[in-house]
């Protein structure tokens, strides 16, 4: 991440960049939120459309309050973060598989 | 007031435990004694314990993982000699809630408190020195990480002596090591002692990537660094990725302990097959994290003592990189039986079955390095070569484990744990002794003896095979792990055998004291005046030896790999600049031990539910560490007169012993 | 637990020469070894989400997401976090101006809001506890609790941290080695947003619509 440098914008952001950032995350919160708590909507698309706007979201604040870019400062923290991304989907992914079959062996009885 | 502790929690009815405790008190008053003696307490705080200089934390880390060392081979001979003679109506010495302290109490100290701090410690004291910085990104946190790590240890020690230790294994699983199952506190000390040493070493992967990613010497881009740095930077990279994983799942198993939570109880829902899961998505990075330092060391010593530069530098980097990924997708392999089913059961089988291709690349690169190399069969190289054989061997064993089909026969038999020792020792413990032989004159500027560690080598080599050999057969036979007792009479004779190999070993780690003990009282003659005692090719063997405090009177310039042999060939090593500039160090601070030994003490408290204690010490520690953080006065610069008077010093010592500095004339030393 | 990751810093002013190169970084350095203690917790928070997912279901005769999440609730926690992100990102700006009283009055925004947000967690936490439903009730209220509980103990920590560091600004000024500090904390604070972004999304939302 930038450190003090004499660049207002570069890697600091701006009252802009947070303001942006706040408007977007406002709207990708409210509208899923929304979704549920209305009913009007089936569970597939509930679920697909808070998972697509929660991670949207997320880079929303990675881009906007975090500043996260490929200049020559952030390159190290961005790849640093694409590999944790990385682990934690195999880490996740991975070990869903491992439990949901593990469990429908198991103990079957929890999947009548 | 004390929470569950009474006196009753010494066990006085055990005198095994009371005898050790007895010569562990001697022992101990004895260090005491000398100290106080020869004046030594001020000395020891302001030199070593306050210390933030990876060298001398990278010493204290040895120190410590050397007498856990003996702590944890103790367990393997009562267990071996226990085995040798509890078959059939015999019942042997050791009762099984006494033999399952034992075993768990091994494989925590082995692989937690003797092998991961011996890596850690070789990787603080080489890797700033290979990189040509002067110490590390963060030297307070070091010092920290350091005294977290004994914490961890104290509290394991402590186990012997009040309470009780684990008897679940140890990976610890639920529901055995739930309350229900487990009421003591033995597992509560398990759990202690592995959240603070995990803290540390978590502390300490950031602390050496951003090191390693920052603070490289001018001209050493990454493909031009050492390739133990290399494989220490890989393993740090694992560390960072998979320790909170073990914060995570111990915290869960304590939240079950403690508040009645039911992550993994039988009752309410839980699901002890998830802590095993989480367990080994930890445990298997864990051991990836043992072994590449490892390779590191013996790619390092191989092109060392070969006189060539290590073949295939690149792709070295590659494969330690996808083994560091690949490592990432096969913890399921520790669980094949668990019932996930065929489908994932294969898709892991077949992960752990590609990563022997890396590591086949490797062994393939260090024998092309030997090739047509001149080799010099130093202790280094023995331990080498005796890996390659070894290592080679529990690989192979491990593929055969990675058929999901042959696991189901053999998983938790004699035969795995034939095979885990033998990569284990074969692998990372050949591997940090050699880098222990190879890396000690550079801390301490001397040698160790020659003969003394042949000798130890070829204890430990053939005291290895004679040992565990006959637990590939007995796995085969049937025989499961963690067994105190035994009916049939045919597995008999294997244990016997696999007893007198302890006993080699034993008598290894005797060659290996002796070793010491004959270096120091020699030092003078085994004396490393030049820093370069091995003709090295990385930039450590520039310094002397030991270094100064400062590494670098001036920051090397790299362009090639094996930088300092590149020094050397264009004759450009040990040019003395005209003039210093100050050096900025940082200072000693008593931070880092106060937090770790409050956190032993919150460790202590938590275990025998002294509320008031735990709470105590908790806030002492936010304390100390906010009040460090208010200390401005953290560093210093050192001036050029005092650098000049240090380097000159140095110069001096070999001019005066008529050695001049060349690139070949220290091959012949050894 | 939050770890202010400490470096050999030299004083606000440096008077003597020195090596370059190592002093200028020391303050980057910093930020970038938070930055990967961050990824740590990253993981530490999969693994618990990952918990969460395999034991959602395992609510042993007790309640499910749907029957004790209140979205409205939810949903104006999340506003405090996220209006406490803009609010520090405001403190991060005026401390870069050198406006030390502004950067602190924002940071006391900030501290207020992340203590508005924690204190409805707590009664959250209360209500369910004292209706019989709390974290040794089930393998999913455990989980629940769990998951959301460690990350309000962060922003309680990020809070004891604030503090803090508002103490040595105030008394100290916007040294480099207190803008360093604000840095880290910064990311420590908008990691803990993108966090609970996670957490409404995966227990609140999908609790209420499966």
């Amino acid at each position: 991440m930038s450190h003090a440098s004499t660049e207002a914008g570069a890697g600091h952001g701006s009252y802009g960049s947070y303001a942006i950032g706040f408007v977007l995350s406002v709207i990708l919160t409210v509208i899923p939120f929304g979704m549920v708590m209305s009913g009007d909507f089936s569970r597939e698309t509930a679920l697909i459309s808070m998972l697509v706007m929660g991670v949207v979201q997320i880079v929303v604040h990675l881009v906007c309050f975090l500043h996260m870019n490929t200049s020559s400062e952030g390159r190290w923290n961005l790849l640093a973060f694409l590999f944790t991304v990385l682990i934690i989907v195999m880490l996740v992914g991975l070990a869903i598989w491992i439990m949901v079959n593990a469990d429908m062996l198991m103990m079957p009885w929890m999947f009548k | 007031m004390f929470g569950k502790l009474t006196l009753e929690a010494v066990p006085y009815h055990e005198p095994i435990i009371m005898v050790t405790l007895a010569v562990v008190a001697l022992l101990g008053f004895g260090v005491f004694a000398a100290l106080t003696y020869y004046r030594k307490w001020g000395y020891l705080w302001s030199e070593w314990l306050t210390s933030v200089d990876h060298k001398k934390i990278g010493v204290m880390y040895i120190l410590v993982a050397l007498i856990m060392l003996l702590r944890g081979f103790a367990d393997a001979i009562m267990m071996r000699a226990q085995l040798a003679v509890a078959q059939g109506g015999a019942e042997g010495f050791l009762p099984p809630e006494h033999y399952d302290q034992i075993f768990t109490a091994h494989g925590v100290i082995m692989i937690i408190f003797m092998a991961m701090p011996f890596m850690v410690g070789l990787m603080n004291i080489a890797v700033p020195l290979q990189i040509g910085a002067r110490d590390v990104a963060f030297p307070f946190l070091n010092s920290l990480s350091f005294w977290l790590f004994v914490a961890g240890a104290i509290l394991v020690n402590i186990s012997l002596g009040v309470g009780e230790f684990a008897r679940t294994g140890w990976v610890a699983y639920p529901p055995l090591a739930e309350l229900g199952y487990s009421p003591g506190v033995g597992v509560d000390y398990y759990i202690w002692a592995l959240q603070l040493s995990g803290l540390g070493t978590l502390l300490t992967g950031v602390n050496f990537l951003v090191t390693v990613f920052k603070m490289r010497t001018p001209g050493m881009t990454l493909m031009k660094m050492p390739i133990f740095t290399w494989a220490c930077t890989f393993t740090n990279i694992l560390i960072v990725a998979s320790f909170p994983i073990l914060t995570a799942t111990l915290g869960l198993l304590t939240l079950d302990r403690y508040l009645d939570m039911h992550f993994f109880t039988n009752e309410l829902g839980g699901n002890a097959m998830m802590y095993i899961n989480l367990f080994w998505a930890w445990g298997h990075p864990e051991v990836y994290i043992l072994i590449l330092p490892a390779f590191g060391i013996f790619s390092e010593v191989i092109s060392t003592f070969s006189g060539k530069k290590l073949f295939g530098y690149t792709s070295m980097v590659w494969a330690s990189g996808a083994i560091t990924l690949l490592g990432f997708v096969v913890w399921l392999h520790h669980f094949f039986t668990m019932g996930s089913g065929a489908n994932v059961n294969a898709f892991f089988g077949v992960a752990t079955m590609i990563i022997s291709v890396p590591t086949g690349v490797k062994l393939f690169s260090w024998l092309f390095t030997m090739f047509r190399g001149r080799i010099r069969f130093t202790t280094p190289v023995l331990w080498t070569l005796g890996f390659m054989v070894t290592f080679t061997i529990g690989g192979m064993t491990g593929v055969l484990l990675a058929v999901p089909g042959a696991d189901y026969v053999l998983h938790n038999s004699l035969f795995l744990i034939a095979h885990f020792h033998n990569t284990i020792i074969g692998g990372a413990v050949f591997g940090y002794l050699a880098g222990f032989t190879f890396w000690f004159p550079k801390a301490f500027g001397f040698k160790l003896h020659e003969g003394l560690g042949k000798g130890a080598f070829w204890c430990w080599i053939s005291g290895f095979f004679v040992a565990f050999m006959p637990l590939y057969v007995l796995g085969f036979m049937g025989m499961t792990r963690r067994l105190n007792h035994y009916d049939n009479p045919m597995w008999q004779p294997y244990l016997i055998v696999a007893f007198c190999g302890a006993g080699l070993i034993l008598c290894g780690i005797l060659f290996q004291i002796a070793q010491l003990i004959v270096s120091i009282k020699n030092r003078e003659q085994l004396r490393d005046l030049t820093g370069d005692p091995w003709g090295g090719r990385t930039l450590e063997w520039s310094t002397s030896s030991p270094p100064p405090f400062y590494n670098f009177a001036e920051l090397p310039t790299v362009h090639k790999i094996d930088a300092f042999q590149d020094m050397k060939e264009k004759g450009t090593a040990y040019q003395r600049p005209a003039s210093y500039s100050p050096i900025h160090m940082p200072k000693n601070t008593a931070a880092g031990v106060v937090i770790g030994l409050l956190g032993a003490v919150f460790g202590f408290a938590m275990i025998w539910h002294i509320w008031w204690l735990a709470g105590l010490s908790f806030i002492g520690m936010i304390a100390t560490f906010i009040a460090r953080s208010y200390n401005q006065d953290v560093d210093y610069y050192v001036q050029p007169d005092e650098i000049e008077r240090i380097e000159s010093q140095h110069h001096a010592r070999f001019e005066a012993h008529g050695q001049t500095l060349n690139t070949t004339s220290f091959a012949e030393q050894v | 637990m939050s770890t202010d990751v400490m470096s050999s810093h030299h004083a606000a002013g440096h008077e003597q020469a020195h090596d370059h190169g190592h002093d200028h970084d020391s303050g980057e350095n910093t930020v970038f070894g938070f930055w990967l203690y961050l990824m740590t917790d990253c993981v530490l928070f999969a693994s618990v989400f990952a918990t969460y997912a395999v034991l959602v279901n395992h609510t042993a005769g007790g309640p499910s997401g749907k029957d004790i999440f209140e979205l409205p609730y939810v949903l104006g926690e999340t506003f405090l976090l996220l209006i406490s992100s803009c609010t520090y990102g405001f403190s991060m700006l005026a401390a870069h101006r050198g406006a030390k009283s502004q950067a602190l009055a924002w940071l006391g925004a900030t501290f207020l809001l992340g203590a508005g947000f924690i204190g409805m967690e707590i009664n959250e936490f209360h209500h369910l506890i004292v209706e019989g439903f709390g974290p040794d009730r089930s393998a999913f209220l455990s989980s629940f609790f769990t998951l959301v509980g460690m990350h309000g103990l962060h922003v309680t920590a990020g809070l004891v941290w604030m503090l803090v560091l508002m103490a040595q600004i105030k008394t100290r000024g916007l040294t480099s080695q207190n803008n360093t500090r604000l840095m880290c904390l910064s990311l420590f604070w908008h990691f803990l947003d993108i966090v609970w972004i996670c957490v409404f999304t995966i227990v609140y939302l999908m609790g209420v619509a499966a």
